[in-house]
């Protein structure tokens, strides 16, 4: 495992710059001001869902090194229980949200304590079976509506004040909830809490035998992981107003990991760039049915073989900047 | 015919003959991931796909060349052997040296690939594949009733296992193959094509796969999407019995396959998740797999 993910990224060393990252942050603010007035908003808002939901995934994989095959268990869960919440029993949507967090999390906590029991190659396979596991409890469940779903969720009023009907409102609390998390997630990674992590993804035994309970932290990860992945599907649940089965099986697990790495792998700013991509492609190759899968598999195929830093990841590289 | 625990025996012995069936599927997929593992370091995720390419396969052979069932239990798995062979060289042989990760991403794209064009010309429904003529019918054995075909899978599959087991473990070349596991660098000094034989087994262990997907062909439907349904099942097994034993990739694939017949005869709501319950709780009490040496 060790170091193999390093190659994909930028090595921190004093020949880096460090002006990349402000300057990264102030394009993407910008982005995010002048888009509305382009760009179809629902459109907007879900690229920025699923643009969060690939951020939290790369926290497992690009900084501890961590390949989860089961994201979108937190991802479909905590946008299930959001809606559920929010349509029978009435909470206002933060508090939804924050239920869906809640569970995704505890999710994460129960899966990840059984994963982090194996290493490698077999933590994808636990984390895919234990998805797959939990998508037929979602298929046979009463409350998720099964084929159907949960539809018709209410958008609510904002601590039980503000309504989210309108796309502006919606929108402003969709680019509020993705910086909050954007920053928490920045944070996190460059806390002495995410270099130990940065520790393990390069040595994991070296990390060990500096005394570090190796086993907490990348469980600690992968409970923050699953939250925000939950935020993403929670906040997902909310803006288009239903949970459907499709965004707890396996090809969502697949397309968060398309996503980030198109994006670039261990790059604070790739998921986010490798989610819009990929939404992208989807709106505008909607009406080719199947036949974006078979895209989605080629690019697979392209960024494993040939392009491994990923788009951010190799402008990054070319600049000798850290994004 | 009698009742056992309330349950008509011709019932349960049914679902247990299915079981039975399901688990030399699991047991031929796993045994050839397991035999890729070991010698390219490849989880081979499209390995589902290719069981389906050979359901189609035969479907195919059937349909345009009148090749019947017995032929194309030979010609199916050799065809998708090849194009594992071809993938192995175009793609797979790039990537021996990096991260397992990158293996595992790699082949799932392939997945998608193969699924999403089979599902282009062929739709979601599946297509019918008669049963062989020589294997129609069945006997009523007095506690239910056995159709000669699936008796057949499940005897053809125990005795491909089982060969598969012995050339590994008890014959020359087999034992190259596991020197080659256990130290490439040096077995390549001895003079041994390695890099061959890293490309013939990934060909064999598709072939396998195939050999799956051609005896499932008159059971289940042909359809494109009969093997993403199942690798990941398969990969559960895989967690379950460790890729380390030939032998314990066999008994856990017929195992696993019996406590899921018999679920759904004592407990259907959970026959879709008992396996991955089954993963959870070998992981608990076992984290290296039951047949699993500790990393």
């Amino acid at each position: 495992m060790e170091g193999v993910i390093a190659q994909a990224t930028e090595k921190t060393t004093a020949a880096v710059r460090n002006w990349g990252e402000p300057v990264g942050f102030v394009v993407m603010l910008a982005a995010l001001v002048v888009a509305p007035f382009f760009v179809y908003p629902l459109f907007l808002m879900q690229a920025l869902c699923f643009a969060l939901f690939a951020s939290a995934f790369n926290l497992l994989i690009g900084y501890v090194g961590l390949l989860s095959f089961g994201h979108a268990l937190y991802f479909g869960w905590a946008s299930y229980i959001t809606a559920y919440v929010a349509k029978t029993w009435g909470l206002t949507p933060e508090l939804a949200i924050l239920t869906g967090v809640l569970a995704a999390g505890v999710l994460g906590l129960v899966a990840g304590s059984l994963a982090i029991r194996r290493q490698g190659i077999y933590f994808a396979m636990v984390t895919l079976a234990l998805a797959q596991m939990m998508y037929f409890f979602a298929l046979q469940a009463k409350f998720t509506g099964g084929e159907d779903g949960i539809q018709g969720v209410p958008r609510g009023k904002l601590f039980g004040l503000i309504s989210l009907a309108s796309s502006e409102a919606m929108y402003i609390f969709v680019v509020a909830v993705f910086l909050a998390a954007f920053l928490l997630i920045y944070r996190i990674i460059h806390s002495p809490f995410g270099e130990v992590l940065k520790a393990i993804r390069e040595n994991e035994a070296r990390a060990i035998s500096l005394g570090y309970k190796t086993e907490r932290y990348k469980l600690a990860a992968f409970v923050l992981s699953a939250g925000l992945a939950g935020l993403a599907g929670g906040t997902k649940a909310i803006v288009m107003q239903i949970a459907s089965l499709t965004d707890v099986n396996w090809p969502m697990s697949g397309e968060v990991v398309l996503m980030t790495l198109v994006g670039g792998l261990g790059t604070i700013f790739g998921p986010a760039v490798g989610a819009f991509i990929i939404v992208t492609m989807q709106f505008s190759l909607a009406q080719i049915g199947e036949w974006v899968s078979v895209i989605q598999g080629g690019i697979f195929v392209t960024c494993v073989l040939l392009f491994r830093r990923g788009v951010v990841g190799e402008i990054a590289h070319l600049l000798r900047i850290r994004l | 015919m009698f009742e056992i625990f309330g349950i008509p025996s011709s019932a349960l012995f049914g679902q247990l003959l299915i079981g039975l069936i399901n688990g030399s599927f699991y047991a031929l997929l796993s045994l050839g991931l397991a035999v890729i593992f070991g010698m390219l370091n490849i989880i081979n995720f499209t390995h589902g796909a290719q069981y389906m390419l050979g359901a189609f396969a035969a479907f195919l052979l059937l349909q345009l060349t009148g090749i019947n069932y017995w032929l194309a239990l030979i010609v199916a798995p050799i065809i998708v052997g090849i194009i594992g062979i071809v993938i192995e060289r175009v793609f797979l042989q790039w990537l021996y040296k990096l991260d397992h990760l990158y293996g595992l991403l790699l082949t799932f794209g392939l997945a998608l690939i193969i699924e999403g064009v089979t599902r282009n010309y062929y739709g979601s429904a599946g297509l019918p594949y008669q049963v062989p003529e020589a294997l129609q019918g069945g006997r009523n054995l007095g506690f239910m009733f056995l159709p000669n075909y699936r008796a057949w899978v499940v005897a053809f599959s125990l005795v491909v296992c089982f060969g598969t087991w012995f050339v590994i473990e008890r014959t020359k070349l087999g034992a190259y193959l596991r020197a080659a596991t256990e130290n490439p660098t040096l077995v390549r000094a001895f003079g041994i094509n390695v890099p061959r034989m890293i490309t013939l087994t990934y060909g064999f262990g598709v072939g396998l796969a195939a050999l799956a997907g051609v005896m499932a062909a008159p059971i289940y439907n042909v359809s494109p999407q009969m093997g993403s349904e199942l690798i990941i099942v398969v990969f559960a097994v895989v967690v379950i019995g460790g890729m380390g034993s030939i032998m314990g990739a066999i008994l856990t694939g017929f195992g696993l396959g019996v406590v899921e017949g018999l679920t759904k005869v004592f407990f259907p709501e959970a026959s879709n998740t008992v396996i991955f319950v089954i993963m959870a709780i070998v992981l608990l009490v076992r984290p290296a797999g039951l047949f699993g040496r500790r990393a």
